[in-house]
């Protein structure tokens, strides 16, 4: 199985997320440059955290025109698994793959820490190896993962089960206090309606081996494998 | 022409850098200075001399990159 890792002028997390399925997963990895145009082959593409073009005029609003995108959402409106982390789900967000936006986080700081977070579903291509409200401890590091929406449109992905991941305390209580970064509903991370694209601040590639102290991230990178077929993933993930 | 162009948020998003601005400019003494909003200004040269064509080229680069109509609006003067 193929996995693509998108490299855009600033991407800073891309040789986090190729170590995760290269190394850990024993995936074929490919980065694709943010100028490539086709993605044929791949099973599945990562949009990865960093500052793409420096984070000028908003965050992701200018890599969401760079030529590979044309080529992402092509992928992703034909059913393609495409998972944007941090700076990946900001340029999600203004790419219009996922819906809402990315304001300043309330504090103003650009926070860097352990979180927990709460998987309020389960039963998605990017979570089906985590328990429904398990507990992950995953890092954040931005300055903008404040989420915001229309109520119309929070109303909407909270009926579909669109929100897969919350801030929430160790044992998995949503509260005001665990908010990190104002996001709305303690949002931080949504799914598309045909749950094929998703977006999340937490970094799961900097929590993915035990020599980091943490591996509940690599939950989603092998959800993600399973759900292209367990025989398949277990001729694949040789020592993983 | 040149377009000068204001991308301010909406009404009712919320602004923390203008929150803090505001909490400053009342620390400095400035107590009647309220609501305090952050914006951007951007200048644009457009290489056009009809009005109308200019503006309708703002226009679409302020719909499509400039704002993000979700939270912010815009505002433009072309001379």
């Amino acid at each position: 199985m193929k996995i693509g890792v998108v490299v855009f002028p600033g991407s800073n997390c891309d040789h986090d997320c190729q170590y995760v399925f290269k190394d850990l997963l024993r995936q074929h990895v490919e980065m694709i440059w943010h100028k490539e145009t086709s993605l044929a082959g791949l099973a599945a593409v990562v949009l990865p955290g960093g500052f793409s073009y420096g984070d000028y005029l908003r965050t992701g609003a200018i890599a969401r025109f760079s030529p590979v995108m044309g080529a992402v959402k092509a992928f992703a409106n034909k059913g393609g698994l495409v998972i944007g982390i941090c700076n990946g789900f900001q340029i999600l967000l203004e790419a219009g793959l996922l819906p809402g936006v990315m304001l300043r986080n309330t504090s103003l700081n650009f926070i860097c820490k352990d979180v927990y977070v709460k998987v309020e579903n389960a039963a998605t291509r990017f979570t089906n190896r985590c328990a429904s409200g398990q507990v992950l401890k995953i890092p954040i590091a931005h300055a903008d993962g404040n989420y915001y929406t229309d109520p119309v449109t929070l109303g909407g992905i909270k009926a579909n089960a669109q929100v897969i991941f919350r801030y929430c305390t160790a044992d998995g209580k949503v509260t005001p206090e665990t908010n990190p970064n104002g996001s709305l509903d303690n949002i931080a991370g949504i799914m598309n309606a045909d749950g094929n694209v998703l977006g999340l601040m937490p970094h799961p590639e900097r929590s993915a081996e035990s020599i980091l102290g943490n591996e509940d991230g690599r939950l989603i990178f092998l959800s993600m494998l399973t759900s292209f077929g367990a025989s398949e993933l277990q001729s694949k993930l040789v020592g993983a | 022409m040149k377009a000068k162009i204001h991308v301010t948020l909406k009404q009712g998003i919320l602004d923390p850098q203008g929150k803090a601005i505001e909490h400053a400019l009342d620390s400095l003494g400035f107590k009647n200075a309220a609501n305090v909003r952050v914006g951007k200004y951007m200048e644009v040269d457009v290489n056009e001399t009809d009005a109308a064509k200019a503006a309708e080229q703002v226009k679409q680069m302020c719909e499509k990159l400039l704002a993000n109509t979700v939270i912010e609006d815009y505002r433009y003067e072309l001379q």
